[in-house]
């Protein structure tokens, strides 16, 4: 493992298979009337988070103390940042009160990759999503839930997603989760197709490592995983798309396409979900829709990124269990 | 004023010869001249050129004097072998009353350094609506010929129709900054390959090109000439090149930086690779160089654009567009254009001295090294090969792109009008 973790596009087959195996584990404490790992006991994580996202800061939050990590919280709304002050010394600031990893959520592109390479401080950095970049513990979540459920949860230990046909709907343009899965999916062996309207595709898609397609309903017919992105309605604005209604018609997923989809297939989505537009409450309230599960899994990802990244060299659990049954 | 006498000097990158200056003026040209009265330059064989002129700088005053000043930015340019430069007029208080353009102009005559040619804006606040007097900075003491609201684009096709008209009374040109504003709201970086992986809004070529044609119809249609700023795409190559090729009165400019640069360094996130035009891919670079190759693009200019390191210091979104160069621009145009055997140093004096001063009106600059004519002169060792180290600058800023990196050529001696600006790299 490296130092950060920044893009998922720098993990190895090796790297990501170690961390969804890591999260496994994880993923057993918390069906222990402990929910806790002595882990990272006199470690301290900063969530530093320049834009608003309750749902991974808490996440995050849950996973570091499920570490016994110490937390601080860093909101940039009534900080200093809002006063003026540049992310280098945000950062400096908070590592001279002994921060040993920092967890970045920024509205910029590659603020996290400045932060870890610009020699301002020495923590470890951890991408929490970054503009329109990359947002990696996404993907590794995303990676976990497909493999619990499409190869499984004890069969899939060790293994990648190695011919899994994945299918990424919606606003590509604007996604840092599917530029993360994109690079995460294809590096396990996975075949990914994106499925949107072209205003909604990067200019240069057409390097990435996946098929790209306008027509979603030949796309499900040969998915084993659909995965429903966000989209904004301030979009409509801009002339992306003409109204809501024609986006739902055409890329949203509703009871009649679900049916279309293999029966082994699942519908995912990284939330929070408009319903109504990309996906009806039909879908969302289904069996096969892991949103929950997404959310679930997301905490024992982030644990195992957290825990490898500090100086775990030794299997998580096996590290932990001794310190436990005391 | 003194004599000085150059021995050796490679005259265009020709032969080894002598040239004799006295006062402000070239007394001769020749071999083995009378060293009597005058003090000696070896040159070596360093080749001599004109004194370079910049049409497109950046000096900050007013307004930003944290960056750059005219007399920072002046000796900066004396360092990298300028004898003129015209000075941009995004300026704050904007350059688009005769009072401003008249203040750069006389701080540029107390620097000493180099001579300092106002850009008066095109439109008040270079807001893009309506006229500056342009005839009244005309005919300030500054005597502005060339107007521009660069940094930002004359994108109303009404102004920039009337606006060409309407200099062609005192013989002005419009230089425009070619941007189409709707399609690069939010850009920051070329849009493409590098673009779509990095996540950071895209500047499509196509929102340069698509001005830069129509404003060459404009130029044919009203009769007027039109001066198209630091030129980054193949595609606006083709457009020029297709203008000119129609006579239309057009012409062009390109940076060192695109003759170098590409949009891959944008990877590291490193904002000193943030720039207004873009850095754009390796077939523009090619391409590019071959046009001012060519003569399609006819002068280099820096867009020397100082930025306080702070500025810099930060994460891509949140940076300043634009990178100093008036220090580095020869080094670049020698490895690019000279070492690449695209240009040989007639062609180089061409396309950074005779050209732009034609297309700015600079009297007494540009001018051959020859008898009779004004001691602009730059002297250059092209064999030298180092490293570029920032804080031997002379501008205030330090956001170049080429830290560390090797270029060839060093620029020793400047002269203006005879007197010495630059003596062994050294400002006087």
């Amino acid at each position: 493992m490296q130092r950060h973790l920044i893009s998922a596009a720098d993990l190895t087959r090796d790297d990501a298979v170690l961390i969804l195996d890591t999260a496994e584990e994880m993923a057993r404490v918390a069906d222990r009337p402990i929910k806790k790992l002595p882990t990272l006991r006199g470690r301290t994580v900063v969530n530093l988070f320049f834009e608003d996202s309750t749902r991974t800061r808490i996440s995050f939050e849950a996973a570091e103390k499920r570490l016994s990590a110490d937390v601080i919280n860093f909101t940039a709304k009534g900080s200093s940042v809002s006063k003026g002050e540049s992310l280098k010394d945000t950062a400096q600031t908070l590592e001279a009160m002994g921060v040993d990893a920092v967890v970045i959520r920024h509205s910029a592109s590659g603020a996290p990759y400045r932060l870890a390479t610009s020699g301002w401080i020495d923590a470890a950095v951890v991408n929490a999503g970054d503009g329109t970049h990359q947002h990696p513990t996404q993907a590794l979540l995303d990676a976990f839930t497909m493999r619990r459920r499409l190869v499984g949860r004890d069969a899939g230990l060790g293994k990648d997603l190695d011919g899994r046909r994945i299918t990424l709907v919606g606003d590509i343009l604007h996604s840092r989760v599917a530029r993360s899965n994109v690079d995460l999916l294809h590096t396990l062996g996975a075949q990914v197709t994106l499925v949107a309207p072209p205003t909604l595709l990067p200019v240069g898609v057409e390097t990435w490592p996946c098929e790209v397609s306008y027509d979603l309903d030949s796309t499900l017919t040969k998915s084993d995983a659909v995965m429903l992105l966000r989209v904004q309605r301030e979009r409509m604005n801009a002339a992306f798309f003409p109204t809501e209604r024609e986006y739902s018609r055409r890329y949203g997923l509703d009871g009649d396409r679900m049916a279309k989809m293999p029966d082994h297939a699942i519908v995912m989505h990284p939330g929070p979900m408009v319903r109504g537009m990309e996906i009806t409450a039909e879908v969302a309230d289904s069996d096969r829709c892991t949103v929950v599960e997404q959310v679930t899994n997301g905490v024992s990802i982030r644990m195992a990124v957290l825990y490898l990244l500090l100086g775990g060299n030794e299997p998580a659990v096996s590290h932990a269990r001794p310190t436990e049954e005391k | 004023m003194s004599k000085t006498l150059i021995r050796g000097a490679k005259v265009l990158g020709g032969e080894p010869q002598d040239v004799l200056i006295d006062g402000g003026v070239v007394e001769a040209v020749g071999r083995d001249l009378s060293a009597e009265g005058a003090e000696v330059v070896e040159a070596g064989g360093k080749v001599l050129l004109p004194g370079l002129v910049d049409l497109h700088t950046h000096l900050r005053e007013p307004g930003r004097e944290d960056s750059e000043t005219v007399l920072t930015g002046t000796r900066a340019a004396a360092s990298g072998g300028y004898t003129n430069v015209f000075a941009m007029a995004n300026t704050f208080p904007v350059a688009d009353t005769a009072g401003v353009v008249e203040q750069v102009w006389r701080l540029g005559q107390e620097s000493g350094y180099c001579d300092v040619q106002p850009i008066g804006a095109v439109t008040v606040g270079l807001e893009g609506a309506k006229l500056a007097e342009l005839g009244a900075m005309h005919e300030s003491a500054a005597g502005v010929t060339v107007f521009s609201d660069d940094g930002k684009c004359v994108h109303d096709a009404v102004i920039m129709r009337r606006a060409l008209e309407y200099v062609k009374a005192f013989g002005g040109v419009v230089a425009q900054h070619a941007q189409e504003p709707r399609l690069t709201e939010g850009a920051q970086m070329n849009e493409g390959v590098v673009s779509a992986e990095l996540g950071l809004g895209g500047w499509p070529a196509v929102a340069e090109e698509s001005i830069i044609a129509r404003d060459v119809l404009l130029a044919e249609h009203v009769g007027s000439r039109v001066h198209i700023c630091h030129l980054s795409t193949a595609g606006s190559v083709e457009i020029v090149r297709w203008a000119k090729s129609r006579g239309i009165d057009v012409t062009a400019e390109v940076t060192p930086h695109h003759l170098l640069l590409t949009h891959e360094l944008v990877r590291s996130y490193n904002p000193v690779y943030k720039v207004n035009p873009p850095l754009r891919t390796e077939r523009d670079v090619m391409a590019l160089r071959e046009a001012l190759a060519d003569g399609t693009i006819d002068i280099v200019a820096t867009d020397h654009a100082p930025h306080p390191h702070e500025d810099k210091d930060c994460e891509w979104a949140a940076a300043a567009m634009g990178m100093v160069g008036l220090e580095t621009a020869l080094s670049v145009v020698q490895a690019t254009m000279v070492d690449t055997g695209l240009l040989d140093w007639a062609g180089v004096a061409d396309r950074m001295s005779s050209k732009p001063a034609k297309i700015g009106q600079a009297t007494g600059h540009g001018r051959p090294v020859s008898a009779g004519e004004p001691a602009n002169l730059t002297l250059v060792d092209t064999e030298y090969r180092g490293p570029v180290d920032p804080a031997g600058f002379a501008s205030r800023s330090r956001n170049t792109p080429y830290e560390g990196r090797e270029l060839p050529g060093r620029v020793t001696h400047t002269w203006l009008r005879g007197k010495a600006t630059l003596v062994d790299g050294k400002l006087t």
